[in-house]
């Protein structure tokens, strides 16, 4: 039994154990758990991928004269101004003004928030224009002007989804070629994608939320930030393995961190082909080993998280529930999965060579003293359901 | 050894003024190789790009290059058709499954970090319309 105080001593005086989550399995098979978790301090995870719901809060000071944004365009992407004067959120999956978007199918969706975001982080110079109907105290109508991420007063990442504890491998029973944010998926089952780092994933190493909660300091793009609530659609009470493991989406996490401490290798605008513009994050969580059976539970492998696999070219969009069947990590990494009793192609849309990199990051930062272990304020939560939103009459 | 056949993967880049000029005709006949172009295109400026195989022995493909150069075409021994940006790369592994030659392909079963064997492609293209990081791109 350690706790938080114990293991972030050991990583002040720089003489913390810290294992990534892709070494921690055979450690433990050899150390045995009961003196691996007495010698361990922490386990890194990490996961880099798409993550829709992300975005940005930006203030621009003020201008001479002032000017309070009712409509802004960075890049010529529409940020939401509906906040006070010089403040916007940018969201990555907002299409550039004037992108043809599907109009000629599949579309190629080239530049849109996540590219911005991406942009910011870089240092890259970005337009700005905004318009406003005027005030007296806020007179200014109209500004056009140059900025890049140093001239602003913050530039916060406000990630209201991130992490999704497992996912979806998305395949195509249709009879003609689909573009989903899943990726391009051929018809007959001919190919299928996944998404997810899986034993390395954050919230596969915590199935239970036993260490991550609202608090909990993480890595988001090599700033460290925190989780500040449960990620939008959050819902712990789903069917799970007999060991915990959910068998679909569950939890995820909301994340923020300042985005002027960032890495651009880490934050990068995709463009999905047919489907739109997103923003592909990388984030590490560290797991402390507060006793054996949170080690137990970060001892997860591949073969042990099973991901159900929907078919995209109706039960995902008509939004009927149904799973064709379930798939581990270590079939969808081999890079073949049968389904039907034909074997399909699998890709990959999240990055294991890049979450990899991002878990020895952390480790390092943690090894060296940079980075300490923050203890939730509040649990997320184990029991809720994913809820439907139901089209009713309009009320008489 | 001198007599063993090899293949080599070439761009070749034609100048304005060198499109009209059977140049593949020669490379076959008086130069004895065998041929298999994967991607050709004349621009509106009268440019020309092809993207080939060539398979004969060292002697005879050198003799062949030779024979070009005197075209004024520009030589590039390594397929050049489609670029592969290592720093744009994120190894998610997406791209994969659409190569047709797994010219893209998992190099590491440990990191599984992405490689690219630039003789193996055959200028589908399909990487870069369908990669999400716009890693890929056509030299033409």
């Amino acid at each position: 039994m350690k706790t938080y105080e114990q293991i972030n001593h050991r990583i002040e005086s720089g003489k913390a154990v810290v294992l990534t989550a892709d070494e921690i399995m055979d450690y433990v098979d050899k150390k045995g758990l009961h003196a691996a978790a007495e010698e361990v301090d922490v386990v890194t995870t990490a996961t880099f991928g798409p993550m829709c719901s992300s975005g940005c809060f930006l203030n621009f000071g003020h201008s001479k004269p002032k000017i309070r944004m009712s409509e802004a365009w960075i890049a010529d992407v529409l940020v939401y101004t509906g906040l006070a004067a010089v403040d916007v959120y940018l969201g990555c999956t907002q299409l550039r003004h004037g992108d043809p978007a599907n109009m000629y199918p599949p579309g190629e969706f080239r530049y849109g928030g996540g590219h911005v975001i991406e942009d910011l982080v870089a240092g890259k110079k970005l337009q700005l224009f905004a318009l406003s109907y005027g005030t007296d105290c806020y007179p200014l109508r109209e500004i056009r002007t140059y900025f890049t991420i140093k001239d602003l007063n913050q530039a916060i990442m406000v990630n209201p989804r991130n992490c999704y504890q497992n996912y979806n491998v998305a395949i195509n029973r249709s009879d003609h070629t689909i573009y989903t944010y899943m990726g391009k998926l051929e018809p007959r089952q001919k190919n299928a994608n996944y998404c997810s780092a899986g034993q390395l994933s954050p919230l596969l190493n915590d199935p239970y939320y036993d260490t991550i909660g609202v608090g909990t300091r993480v890595w988001l793009a090599g700033a460290q930030g925190h989780v500040y609530a449960e990620g939008t659609q959050h819902a712990g009470g789903v069917a799970r393995t007999p060991e915990g493991v959910p068998m679909g989406g569950a939890g995820t996490l909301a994340l923020t961190a300042d985005m002027k401490q960032m890495r651009k290798e880490f934050v990068r605008g995709v463009s999905f082909i047919g489907y739109g513009v997103s923003l592909a994050l990388g984030i590490g969580i560290p797991i402390p080993i507060l006793n054996e059976e949170v080690l137990k539970r970060a001892c997860v492998r591949d073969r042990d998280i099973l991901a159900p696999v929907v078919d995209y070219g109706t039960d995902y969009p008509q939004n009927t529930g149904k799973v064709i069947g379930h798939v581990n990590y270590e079939q969808l990494r081999s890079g073949r999965i049968e389904v039907d009793g034909r074997m399909v192609e699998v890709g990959s849309l999240s990055s294991y060579y890049k979450a990899l990199e991002i878990a020895n990051l952390l480790a390092d930062e943690i090894r060296k003293g940079d980075f300490l272990l923050a203890a939730p304020i509040s649990p997320l939560g184990r029991d809720a359901k994913m809820k439907p939103l139901v089209k009713r009459e309009p009320p008489r | 050894m001198k007599d063993q056949t090899v293949t080599k993967k070439l761009m070749f880049y034609f100048p304005r003024c060198e499109c009209d000029k059977p140049i593949i005709y020669h490379l076959v006949k008086d130069h004895h190789l065998i041929v298999n172009v994967f991607r050709a295109k004349v621009t509106p400026e009268e440019e020309g790009y092809l993207v080939l195989d060539v398979t004969g022995t060292e002697e005879e493909i050198q003799d062949g290059i030779d024979f070009v150069k005197t075209f004024n075409v520009t030589v590039n021994y390594s397929g050049k058709g489609v670029i592969r940006d290592e720093e744009l790369c994120s190894h998610c592994g997406y791209c994969v499954p659409y190569c047709p030659p797994k010219a893209l392909k998992i190099e590491s079963g440990s990191t599984r970090k992405i490689a690219y064997d630039e003789s193996k492609c055959i200028e589908c293209l399909a990487c870069i319309r369908i990669c999400p990081f716009n890693a890929c791109t056509s030299a033409f």
